[in-house]
């Protein structure tokens, strides 16, 4: 396992973080890094099944869409604070998170697989259908920005800040998790489950535990997007966004803390880089030549890749 | 406690296992259970610890009956087992393999966990210490910061049998703790699984090497073709004719 950074290097990395919405060019450069701090919270989520229990959710847009509904509904509908559409958001995420682990860990493999894509399109399909709830393909338009304590947070800046506490949230519960004796359970049932069970660990509410608080985390991403772009549609269902996480988990380091984080910002920064970089036609095939590049040179992952070679040296 | 076992029948796609087994195991015994390949031995096992689902029979440890009982239930009762092939968490280091096996003895909540509570961090110290207690005992104290997989296959075997005693058997289920051992290593196993008696914890032990078996243990059951064909002290089962004659073939004496 990676050793923690010394104390001058995070105070360096947080410093950096804090400093980084004024040392940018435009705007434009200050929204992909809010997306990438989304995609960082949806990338810790889906790594907590993927890295930690081996559970491949191939439907996690699925909960970051329910998140990002349920805060644009509660909002423009009932007119609820973001914060309370915020904790509405990541319940509603976690409870469909513990019916679709109840159905699907029983089965395990590639039933999980099989349950959790079709979800996320029974869940798309609700969104583009119903349309007096949703506005259907129309999408939600006008969801007001998020607000704390009287603050708004209208400018990219505060939305930056806001994504940059929430993905720090997300970064510290998963480090709490992995590091204690549920998180050594999901390891356990990752390595070995027979074994597993051996020492009394009951596989079935481990899972459902860890796909729960997963799609509850994934459930905060969407809330925090549908506040950002103020804008909801049947997009967010969208299964490039389940296939965009599970690329930056992968290619990151899946089943480490950090992997994932730097996975999302490559993988968000990198298209936007290479529409600067190529005409239209080239963007997709440098994006994909690099990425298979990345998979074939560092198989397990950018993260735990270097720290192997800084061990080494 | 005693581990009773009456009746057990077990099969596989028509093919019967067990056929019918009864024995009990007394507490603070070594008792070994033997026989030829393919006797029931293995199956017995993963039946009393919830692997596999009875035909008939039942099982009963003290008052409580385990027939039906998840394998992670069992666990909880006390009930710990090895398996046949090494099994050991590979990509985990050799202290977090037995910190895993330590997973019952641990409380902390998920609230506590994510609120990152003093009581967390206390119960980590706490655990860790234990650990460092078992891999001494099993003698893999140096090895604590590495991979699993890294360990030579007797190491990976004193892994097992350490992540075993970590989840605080009062029945220790042993299968094959000496295969693939040198004469040093089951040496070295056969005082652990004394020690691990005299601890106070009852002892099942499943095992090829006759020596190791009929040194060790009070009692022997043997099994063949899944059916008990003799048990009693070692002396008395070394020389029964239908032991030997299960053993050696047909027309053996």
């Amino acid at each position: 396992m990676a050793r923690p950074p010394r104390p001058a290097v995070r105070a360096a990395l947080w410093l950096s973080l804090l400093a980084v919405p004024y040392g940018l060019p435009s705007p434009y450069h200050l929204h992909v890094l809010i997306m990438a701090g989304i995609f960082a919270i949806l990338a810790q989520s889906l790594n907590l099944l993927l890295g930690y229990t081996g559970l491949l959710s191939l439907g996690h847009a699925a909960f970051f869409g329910i998140g990002a509904y349920a805060s644009a509904l509660l909002a423009l509908r009932i007119g609820w604070p973001f914060a309370a559409g915020f904790v509405a958001a990541v319940v509603l995420a976690a409870g469909s998170g513990y019916l679709i682990g109840r159905l699907a860990i029983r089965l395990r493999g590639a039933y999980f697989v099989l349950v959790t894509l079709s979800f996320a399109g029974v869940v798309s399909l609700v969104a583009v259908n119903w349309m007096s709830l949703t506005n259907g393909p129309l999408g939600l338009p006008g969801i007001p920005p998020a607000e704390l304590l009287g603050f708004a947070f209208v400018t990219k800046r505060a939305a930056y800040y806001l994504v940059l506490g929430v993905a720090a949230g997300a970064y510290l519960l998963c480090a709490r998790l992995v590091r204690s004796r549920i998180g050594r359970a999901l390891l356990a049932l990752r390595e070995n489950e027979a074994l597993a069970a051996s020492v009394g660990v009951d596989g079935t509410r481990y899972l459902a535990l860890a796909t729960v608080l997963s799609a509850g985390l994934a459930g905060a991403a969407g809330s925090l997007y549908a506040h950002y772009t103020r804008f909801v549609s049947p997009e967010v269902f969208l299964f490039s966004y389940t296939v965009t996480m599970v690329v930056m988990v992968v290619a990151g380091g899946k089943g480490t803390l950090v992997g994932p984080v730097v996975g999302a910002v490559i993988f968000t920064v990198l298209p936007e880089a290479l529409r600067e970089l190529a005409s239209w036609q080239w963007q997709m095939l440098l994006y994909g030549v690099l990425l298979i590049l990345t998979l074939f040179f560092l198989p397990r992952g950018i993260v735990p890749s270097l720290a192997a070679g800084r061990e080494r040296r | 406690m005693s581990l009773v076992v009456r009746d057990l029948a077990v099969s596989f796609g028509g093919v019967a296992a067990l056929a019918g087994v009864t024995f009990r195991v007394e507490p603070g015994t070594i008792t070994s259970l033997i026989g030829p390949n393919g006797a029931g031995k293995t199956t017995a096992f993963d039946a009393i610890t919830g692997y596999v689902r009875p035909l008939r029979g039942e099982i009963g440890y003290g008052d409580a009956v385990l027939t039906g009982l998840r394998p992670c239930d069992i666990a909880a009762r006390g009930i710990v087992r090895t398996f046949q092939r090494t099994s050991v968490f590979a990509r985990l280091t050799v202290l977090d393999n037995v910190l895993t096996g330590l997973h019952l003895r641990g409380t902390s909540t998920l609230a506590a966990i994510l609120g990152g509570s003093r009581t967390v961090r206390v119960e980590e110290a706490r655990l860790a210490r234990e650990a460092e207690a078992i891999l001494a005992l099993v003698g893999l104290a140096d090895r604590r910061g590495r991979r699993a997989a890294e360990l030579a296959g007797g190491e990976q075997r004193l892994l097992e049998l350490a992540i075993a005693l970590a989840a605080g058997p009062r029945l220790l289920l042993l299968d094959e703790p000496a295969a693939g051992l040198t004469a040093a290593e089951k040496l070295a196993v056969t005082g652990l699984i004394r020690t691990i008696r005299d601890r106070g914890v009852t002892v099942l032990l499943v095992e090829h090497d006759m020596r190791l078996v009929m040194g060790v243990s009070q009692h022997v059951i043997v099994l063949n073709g899944g059916l008990v064909i003799a048990e009693g002290p070692p002396a008395a089962v070394q020389a029964s004719p239908a032991v030997i004659r299960a053993y050696l073939g047909q027309g053996a004496r």
